[in-house]
């Protein structure tokens, strides 16, 4: 029952006590804050930053050469762009040594639209990441995921970003985390920092238990014939959601995959599918040009081309400089229900 | 003129350098400072083998040997003399260094063979550093703690902290092994990046100060930029005082000040577990790579023949020795080229390789990178 942001402090903690993970550091991820999400609250290792993304990067590779296992955060995806050459080199440490270096850091940030963040903390990053190659990029959409993703994250040897999509971080899973406790309430007095006086508090942490979510796996979350749907993160519970309609109302079946690997995907699954329905939607909120989803876009039409019976098809957020405040401009320039709903449902009726 | 990489003109001869001394000196000195004639003879031994190494590259970077060279012939004196004080190992007990791209004089004096930097020149698959992928001169040599050299200017300043974070709390833990430091070298150009500032914000956080030697080498140029051109005249060195954090500029061209420069520093770091701004002057004798033709700037001090001149005078050493000397260190270099010349290059095979470590928690890539997700590749 755990909410995306207590989850991922669960997997912090376990990382902790029982993965290596020597720092969790950021803007205001120490205490008092434990991150402006609450994601690293009550973390023995956590500490703040000045206010410098290159050095919090920087720093980072500086500990995994060193032997340590960082986990830092980058505070809002908006603020990651003057790290991009970091990125670049944090990714080709690996390769441009010969082996020489690994580069087991962890890299969080948050991810996307949906709180009424304005211009910058609204941005996608996905479609950016995709284009590291030496990293591993993955995106929970649910706080189950987001608690396996993360253990996988820590437990791999390489730079792994992990993009938590801000709508979604108080949104509580219908699954219990391992050793988690059944009571919502009884997990929020255990793990969340009180809202006033945190001199001396200290959480109460579970006994948490591993549960690693492969990276690399995607999951099929809904099952049908009349089409595939590709999402992640944000949009996906959107994307079950409109399939569960078609199915209830037109009885329409939908093979829903949640990616949860931005790279590596998994092509395999997308294959599998794409030849058993031979219609093809890929939904996520990054701006349409030169979208990650266009990548598997051209990947479906190399690989599938006289599989597909109609043409396939991208929904993603419009091209344009940034969202606005005003909710008219955010539920007009990135995908909302009603849109996935009727792309679902033309893709599924579109003569063959 | 003379032609680049080749030595003076012909008249060579007529400018032997001669001492006027009977006895041999048993010290030599800049001011206060004075280094013993044993050190001062090691320190010249590897400044002329740095020297011979960089001329051979440019001449590799011309005969279609390699492609392109950048190094530092002028910096000698500074790169050997740091080389040759690094507690030189593997892991938070020894130094790591954060080098940039004009540092072979720091690898040779802590005993790296020649053909380690001809291999990554020559692009060579036995290349240790890069295997054949990076420019020369970007070592990365795990052994030594010798990170990867990236040719992104100023970035290793931003890393430096968190290996001396590693160390510091190492230290802390391990009182006998509290000696290691983190070296960081960079070009003074490079000071304009935000880098260059976040280490020395990293490295002054109250109570937890880092061991950190921040080092500029200041040529005064930035490829073709004047340095006078693009920086309020002050000193780089300067920079440290509104973190509190000590600094000294020296003569980088000079051994035996330098010498010194570096030990008082490292003392320093390594002791107070605290960061260190040290600027030295050095020269650049070929410019700034091989895109700007490589060729020789008579115009500038060169330290090898100073201190060559210096150590003559003083009798440490005589023109005989001086010259056997740099017959060795070319024949070596010579070697070097001759040996890596024979040996293989990366293949369409190797493009993959490296990537990235094994991982059990990876569905598709659980040992290394094999081209797009699903086999095509």
């Amino acid at each position: 029952m755990a909410n995306m942001a207590q989850a991922v402090r669960m997997a912090l903690h376990f990382g902790e006590k029982h993965l290596g993970v020597t720092d969790v550091f950021g803007e205001d991820v120490g205490p008092p804050l434990g991150g402006v999400f609450t994601a690293t609250q009550g973390l023995r290792t956590a500490w703040n930053t000045p206010l410098d993304e290159r050095g919090i990067i920087g720093t980072a590779m500086g500990i995994a050469y060193a032997g340590g296992r960082p986990v830092c955060e980058i505070q809002f995806c908006d603020y990651a762009f003057n790290v991009l050459d970091m990125f670049k080199i944090a990714g080709n440490q690996r390769w441009a040594s010969g082996g020489g270096y690994d580069m087991p850091l962890v890299v969080m940030t948050p991810n996307g639209a949906g709180i009424r963040g304005s211009l910058y903390h609204s941005h996608s990053f996905e479609s950016w990441a995709s284009r590291l190659p030496g990293w591993k990029v993955v995106m929970p959409s649910n706080a189950l995921d987001a608690y396996g993703l993360m253990l996988a994250a820590i437990k791999d040897p390489n730079p792994v970003l992990v993009l938590l999509p801000k709508a979604l971080l108080r949104a509580k899973d219908t699954r219990l985390i391992p050793g988690e406790p059944a009571d919502a309430d009884e997990l929020s007095r255990m793990i969340d920092a009180p809202v006033n006086d945190r001199a001396g508090w200290e959480p109460n942490w579970p006994e948490l238990e591993e549960h690693i979510v492969k990276i690399g796996s995607a999951e099929l979350v809904r099952e049908g014939t009349f089409g595939t749907v590709i999402s992640y993160g944000r949009p996906l519970p959107l994307c079950a959601q409109a399939a569960d309609e078609l199915a209830a109302h037109h009885h329409h079946t939908f093979d829903v995959i949640d990616l949860r690997s931005i790279f590596p995907y998994d092509w395999n699954m997308i294959s599998k599918s794409v030849l058993k329905t031979g219609r093809v939607l890929i939904v996520n909120e990054d701006t349409e040009v030169t979208n990650f989803g266009e990548h598997l876009l051209r990947r479906v039409i190399d690989e599938h081309f006289y599989d597909l019976v109609v043409r396939p098809r991208t929904l993603m957020g419009k091209h344009v400089p940034g969202i606005g405040m005003n909710q008219n401009y955010e539920l007009n320039s990135v995908p909302q229900l009603g849109d996935i709903r009727t792309a679902l449902w033309d893709l599924a009726t579109e003569a063959a | 003129m003379p032609d680049a990489n080749e030595d003076p003109p012909d008249i060579e001869d007529a400018l032997l350098r001669r001492g006027t001394r009977t006895a041999a000196p048993s010290a030599i000195r800049n001011g206060r400072d004075t280094l013993s004639v044993e050190v001062a003879l090691t320190i010249f031994r590897q400044m002329l083998r740095t020297r011979a190494l960089e001329e051979r590259s440019i001449k590799m970077s011309k005969s279609g040997e390699a492609y392109f060279w950048i190094g530092g012939p002028g910096e000698e004196a500074f790169n050997v003399c740091l080389g040759l004080q690094i507690n030189k190992g593997r892991g938070p007990a020894h130094d790591y260094l954060h080098l940039h791209y004009r540092n072979a004089g720091i690898v040779l004096a802590m005993g790296m063979p020649m053909i380690d930097h001809t291999r990554q020149l020559a692009m060579r698959w036995t290349d240790k550093h890069s295997r054949g992928r990076n420019f020369v001169g970007h070592y990365s040599i795990p052994d030594w703690n010798v990170v990867p050299v990236t040719s992104v200017i100023e970035v290793q300043f931003a890393m430096a902290p968190g290996t001396a974070l590693v160390q510091k709390r190492h230290g802390l833990k391990n009182p006998t092994e509290a000696q290691g430091i983190s070296v960081v070298v960079g070009g003074e150009a490079g000071t304009a990046e935000g880098d260059f500032e976040s280490c020395l914000n990293w490295s002054t956080r109250p109570g937890m100060e880092l061991p950190v030697l921040m080092l500029v080498t200041n040529n005064r140029y930035g490829i073709s930029t004047d340095l006078d051109a693009v920086h309020a005249h002050r000193p780089v060195a300067d920079r440290a005082i509104p973190y509190g954090v000590r600094h000294e500029t020296i003569d980088g061209n000079d051994p035996v000040a330098t010498w010194h420069g570096i030990d008082r520093a490292m003392r320093y770091c390594r002791r107070e577990r605290k960061p260190f701004l040290l600027e030295a002057t050095v020269s650049r004798l070929h410019g700034h790579s091989s895109s700007s033709g490589a060729q020789r700037n008579w115009n500038e001090t060169d330290p090898l023949a100073a201190f060559e001149q210096k150590l003559i005078d003083s009798g440490a050493i005589d023109t005989n020795a001086v010259r056997a000397l740099k017959d060795e260190a070319k024949l070596e270099a010579d070697e070097a080229v001759v040996e890596t010349m024979k040996e293989a290059e990366p293949t369409r095979d190797d493009v993959y390789a490296f990537t990235y470590a094994e991982s059990e928690v990876d569905a598709v890539y659980p040992k290394d990178y094999t081209g797009l997700p699903g086999g095509c590749s």
